[in-house]
C-alpha cells in the first residue's frame, strides 16, 4: 500500500504543475531540512525536460538550471538538518546549490548576486577559464571577491565537458553550504552509453560555526577524534602479538607523538555526512529502470571529508575522473577526496534496492542514497568497516627491504622499453606486482627471510613485463630526483618529513588496503584519449606538503601562504610538480586553472585532473602545461588546511 | 605587501580579515584551562585547590598565564600567579619566561621563570621550570602527566610534581634541596571534551627543612588525599 506522502512526492514528480507550484516555495526550505519528510526523497534523473525538472527541485533539492545566462543569488538561509535550526550559506535558497547544465561550446554568463552581509565569490572547480573569470578574491586577475549588496557577472566560454562543481572561495562559506554541480554535455556524445544519469553530491554539515571548528582545533588537535587507542586496544595487542612486539609496534608511534587513528581532522561527532544534501536518516534516493545503465555523478564536496563509496550488489564502472574520460574501469569501490568528481555507470540488474554508501574515511559515519525501481523498496545502508589504522608506510618510514631502490634495474634502458610497454595493462599489472609497495607493511613482525623470496618473485615478474618503473623521469613515470627536505622545513611548525616517501598509486589508500573488493587507485586511471601533450617536462618544482598537527597549522615546505612568494610558471612550459606528503594526512592538492596530468605509470595515457590525493607519507608527480596566464590559487582542498598550504601560481 | 593582501581583503562567512578567499591562517586564539579544581578530603578541615592556565596568542607566540592556588575554611592559604611569554621552540614545545609572583603564603615572593612546556616522546605532558627569587633563592619545579584512557571519554591521568629550593625560607615554609613532591592519579569522565568531573588521591609529602617548618606549623608532611573535583576548558 501506498503512503499518502509517496503519492504527494509521485503526484509531485509526475506533474501536476499546480502542484508544483504550490511547493516550490515551501520546498526550497524543505529540501535543506533532513528531518521535515519522513518519506524518501527521490529524482529521476537529470536527463529530464524542464517541466519535469521542475517536479525534481521539489523533491530532492537542487534545480537543475540550463541555458546561457544564469542568475545565482547567494544568501543567508536558515536550515534544519539535525533538529536544530542554523544558518546555511544557500545559493538561490538550496543546499546544495543548484545543478548549473552548460553544453560544450557555448559561452556562459552567470550573475552572482551577494545578497549577504560578508563577501562572497565563487569558484568554478575544474573549469578551464580566464583567470578573471576562476573566482578566487585577491588571486585571480583583477578579482577582489563580491560584495555585500554587488552582482559579479561571469562570463566564459565553456572548452570541455563533464561533471565538475562550483563553490564559494570566500571565509568557510564553502563548510556551510556554497557548493552545487556543473554538469557540462559534450559536443560529441560521449564514449559510453547511459540511460538516465544522476548527481551524486557529497557533502559534510557541521551545527557547529566553522570558525569555532577552526578554533577548537587550534586548542585541541585531536578535539573531533573519538577513536583513539584506549587500554582495552593495548590489551588486545598485547595479547595478539605478544608484550615485545606491542612494545616495538607502538614505539614508532609513541616516539613521534602521533597516533595510528589519527585518520581526520574533523569527523562525525559534528558532521552529518549528506548525499545532495540529504542527511543519511533521510537519504537521496534515485529512481531506475531495471536493466538501465545509469551514470551516477560522484562529486565531493565536502569541507573535510574523504569518502570511500561503494553499492553493495553492483559493479561500477569508472568512466571519467574530475570530469575527463578515462578508460573503463570496473571496480566494486573508490575512494574520493575533497573536490574530486568521478563518473561511474552501474547496471542495476534486480527489482531492488541499491544502497549508495559513502563511508567517511576515519568511519566516523556516513552519506546515503539509494538507487530504487520502486519507491516502495527501500535498503538500509551496510554496516560500516572498521577504522582504519594509519601504517609505518603512511609516516614515510623507510622500507628499505620493500623499497623501489632493491627493484631497480640499473642498467635498464628506457628508451628501448617504450614499445613493449605500451601494450602492458598497468591496472590489472599492479595486482601481480607491486610496482608502487603497498606501506601496510609492518616492519616489526615482518618475516624477512620470506619477504626476501617474496622479492625475488617480484624482480621475476618485473622483468617479464619489462616496464620502466615510477620514478624514471620520463613524462608519465614521475621524477628520479632526490628527496630533499628544505631548510624551511624544519622548525616548531613541522612535525614530520618523510625519510623515504614512495610513488603509491596503486596502494588504495589507508583503510581499504586489505579488503576483498576492488578498489580504484590512481594506477587504475588511464586517460581514454592520448596523452594532450606529450611534452617532456622541462623542470620540476618540489613541494613538500608539510605541517604541525598539534599546533595545527599547515603550509608547503614549511611556509605558509602569508609568508610565500608566488610560484612562477612560464606560459606555454610544460612541468612537473612533485609532491612530497611529509604528514600523516591526506592531502587533497587542487591547482586552479591548469590540468595536472597525473603520471601513474603510462607515457601515452596520461589521465587528467583537477585535484590530486597525495597519501599520508608518500610521494606524487604531475605534469602541468602552462597555458593558461595570470593568477591562480593552488592549495590543500581541506578547508581548515588551505589557509596555510596554499600558493599562488603566476603564469606570464 | 603580503600585509597589505591581509588588510585588504575580504571579510569571511563569520568574522575576521581574510585573504585569497581563505581566513586568517593563524588567527589570535584564546584558551582558558581548569587542569584541577578539586576538594581534598583530609581528617580536618577540607582545602578547595585550583590549578588552572590560560593563553592567548597565535600558533607559535603566545600571552600565558598560570594560576595555582589553595584555600582553606575560605581563606586563601596559597595564590602564586605566572604571567609568561610562551613560544614554540621545537614542533612539541614551548619556551616559556616571565614572572611568578606568590601572593600567599606571606611575605609575597617574586620570581623570574624560565621554564619549558610540551609534549615529551611516549605522550608525557612535562611543564618544568627554573624560577629565580630575591636574595639567591631559587626554585626548580618539575612536573609530568600522563593519560591512559579506559575510553573515549574515561581517562586515567597520573601526574608527579617535584620542588627543589636552593636556600631555606622559613618565612614562606620552604627548605633547601629536595622541597616536596606531588603524586596524583585522578580518574575524569569526560562529558564533552571540554568538561570532565573527576575522582582522585593525592599524595603530598615534605621533605628536609620543609617538612621541619609544616611539623613546627603543625602541619602534615605525608598526606594522602581523596580528591574530588572538575577539569574544564575553554
Amino acid at each position: 500500500m501506498m503512503s499518502q506522502k509517496h503519492q504527494q512526492l509521485l503526484s509531485a514528480i509526475f506533474y501536476s504543475d499546480e502542484f508544483n507550484q504550490s511547493l516550490t516555495d515551501l520546498s526550497r526550505r524543505r529540501f535543506v531540512t533532513g528531518l521535515a519528510a519522513g518519506s524518501a526523497m527521490m529524482g529521476l534523473g537529470l536527463g529530464l525536460n524542464s517541466q519535469s525538472a521542475f517536479a525534481l527541485q521539489s523533491n530532492i533539492g537542487p534545480t537543475v538550471l540550463r541555458g546561457n545566462e544564469f542568475n545565482l543569488n547567494y544568501s543567508t538561509t536558515p536550515v534544519n538538518l539535525t533538529g536544530k535550526q542554523r544558518i546555511a550559506t544557500a545559493i538561490n535558497g538550496s543546499i546544495p546549490a543548484p545543478v548549473l547544465r552548460f553544453k560544450e561550446g557555448d559561452s556562459v554568463a552567470l550573475n552572482v548576486t551577494n545578497q549577504m552581509s560578508v563577501d562572497t565569490s565563487i569558484h568554478w572547480h575544474g573549469l578551464i577559464l580566464p583567470s578573471s573569470q576562476d573566482g578566487v578574491p585577491n588571486i585571480s586577475d583583477g578579482f577582489k571577491g563580491i560584495k555585500p549588496g554587488a552582482t559579479f557577472r561571469y562570463q566564459f566560454p565553456v572548452i570541455q565537458s563533464g561533471t565538475y562543481w562550483y563553490h564559494s572561495h570566500s571565509g568557510f562559506q564553502e563548510q556551510t553550504g556554497a557548493y552545487g554541480a556543473i554538469i557540462i554535455d559534450p559536443i560529441k556524445p560521449p564514449p559510453y552509453h547511459y540511460d538516465r544519469d544522476y548527481v551524486v553530491l557529497l557533502s559534510d554539515w557541521s551545527d557547529e560555526d566553522p570558525n569555532n571548528i577552526y578554533h577548537k582545533l587550534k586548542k585541541l588537535s585531536h578535539y573531533y577524534n573519538f577513536r583513539e587507542r584506549t587500554i582495552n586496544d593495548a590489551m588486545k595487542e598485547i595479547n595478539e602479538s605478544g608484550w615485545k612486539n606491542f612494545w616495538a609496534n607502538r614505539g614508532m608511534w609513541n616516539d613521534m607523538r602521533m597516533s595510528d587513528r589519527d585518520i581526520s581532522d574533523v569527523t562525525g561527532y559534528t558532521y552529518s555526512f549528506l548525499t545532495n544534501g540529504q542527511t543519511p536518516d533521510v537519504g537521496w534516493t534515485g529512481l531506475f529502470k531495471k536493466g538501465d545503465k545509469v551514470l551516477l555523478r560522484f562529486i565531493n564536496a565536502a569541507a573535510m571529508t574523504f569518502f570511500d563509496v561503494r553499492i553493495p550488489g553492483l559493479k561500477m564502472t569508472v568512466v571519467a575522473a574530475d570530469g575527463q574520460y578515462v578508460q573503463p574501469v570496473t571496480i566494486d569501490e573508490f575512494r574520493i577526496g575533497v573536490a574530486e568528481t568521478y563518473d561511474v555507470i552501474v547496471e542495476p540488474s534486480d527489482d531492488r534496492a541499491y544502497s549508495i554508501f559513502s563511508q567517511a574515511i576515519d568511519r566516523s559515519g556516513y552519506a546515503r542514497g539509494t538507487l530504487t525501481p520502486d519507491l516502495s523498496l527501500t535498503i538500509e545502508a551496510p554496516p560500516m568497516d572498521s577504522a582504519p589504522l594509519l601504517s609505518h608506510g603512511d609516516m614515510g618510514m623507510d622500507m628499505s627491504m620493500m623499497d623501489h631502490g632493491a627493484m631497480n634495474h640499473g642498467s635498464m634502458d628506457h628508451s628501448t622499453m617504450n614499445h613493449s610497454m605500451n601494450n602492458v595493462d598497468h591496472s590489472k599489472m599492479g595486482h601481480e606486482m607491486p610496482v608502487n609497495p603497498s606501506p601496510d607493511i609492518d616492519h616489526s613482525t615482518m618475516d624477512h627471510s620470506r619477504m626476501g623470496h617474496d622479492m625475488a618473485g617480484m624482480d621475476h615478474s618485473m622483468q617479464q613485463i619489462k616496464t620502466p618503473e615510477m620514478g624514471s623521469g620520463k613524462a608519465g613515470f614521475g621524477s628520479s630526483q632526490k628527496i630533499i627536505h628544505a631548510e624551511t622545513e624544519f622548525g616548531p611548525h613541522v612535525d614530520m618529513r618523510a625519510d623515504a616517501p614512495l610513488y603509491r598509486l596503486n596502494d588504495p589508500g589507508v583503510g581499504l588496503r586489505n579488503t576483498n573488493r576492488k578498489v580504484l587507485s590512481y594506477a587504475d586511471l588511464k586517460n581514454f584519449n592520448k596523452t594532450p601533450d606529450p611534452r617532456e617536462p622541462g623542470r620540476e618544482i618540489n613541494l613538500h606538503l608539510t605541517g604541525n598537527m598539534s599546533r595545527y597549522m599547515w603550509s608547503m615546505n614549511g611556509i605558509k601562504f602569508a609568508d610565500a612568494e608566488p610560484l612562477q610558471l612560464k606560459f606555454g612550459e610544460r612541468v612537473r610538480i612533485n609532491l612530497v606528503n611529509d604528514t600523516m594526512m591526506n592531502h587533497p592538492i587542487h591547482l586552479h586553472g591548469m590540468w595536472s596530468d597525473l603520471e601513474t605509470g603510462d607515457a601515452d595515457y596520461i589521465p587528467r585532473k583537477h585535484t590530486i590525493i597525495v597519501q599520508p607519507g608518500a610521494k606524487i608527480s604531475y605534469l602541468v602545461t602552462a597555458d593558461a596566464m595570470g593568477g591562480w590559487a593552488y592549495h590543500c582542498h581541506l578547508l581548515y588546511h588551505m589557509l596555510g598550504m596554499f600558493r599562488k601560481v603566476v603564469v606570464s | 605587501m603580503k600585509n597589505l593582501l591581509l588588510t585588504t581583503c575580504l571579510m569571511g562567512m563569520f568574522t575576521h580579515s581574510v585573504y585569497a578567499g581563505g581566513m586568517e591562517d593563524d588567527p589570535l586564539v584564546t584558551k582558558f584551562m581548569i587542569d584541577q579544581f578539586e576538594t581534598r578530603i583530609t581528617n580536618g578541615n577540607n582545602p578547595l585547590v585550583l590549578e588552572a592556565q590560560g593563553w592567548i596568542g597565535k600558533d607559535l607566540n603566545k600571552f600565558w598565564f598560570k594560576i595555582d592556588s589553595e584555600w582553606l575554611d575560605s581563606h586563601n592559604e596559597e595564590l602564586e600567579l605566572q604571567a609568561l611569554y610562551s613560544r614554540a621552540i621545537a614542533p612539541f614545545w614551548d619556551f616559556q619566561i616571565g614572572w611568578r609572583h606568590d601572593v600567599k603564603p606571606k611575605p609575597e615572593r617574586d620570581w623570574l621563570a624560565i621554564g619549558v612546556e610540551g609534549l615529551a616522546p611516549y605522550w608525557f605532558e612535562v611543564d618544568t621550570a627554573l624560577f629565580i627569587g630575591e636574595s639567591g633563592q631559587s626554585n626548580f619545579r618539575f612536573e609530568a602527566e600522563y593519560e591512559w584512557m579506559f575510553t573515549q571519554k574515561l581517562v586515567l591521568s597520573p601526574e608527579f610534581e617535584i620542588n627543589f629550593h636552593s636556600k631555606n625560607d622559613e618565612k614562606t615554609g620552604t627548605g633547601s634541596g629536595l622541597s616536596d613532591t606531588q603524586l596524583g592519579l585522578r580518574l575524569r569522565y569526560e562529558v564533552k571534551r571540554e568538561f570532565a568531573p573527576y575522582i582522585g588521591i593525592n599524595w603530598n609529602k615534605k621533605y628536609g627543612n620543609t617538612a621541619d617548618y609544616a611539623r613546627e606549623e603543625d602541619e602534615d608532611t605525608d598526606d594522602v588525599q581523596f580528591v574530588v573535583g572538575l577539569r574544564a576548558w575553554f
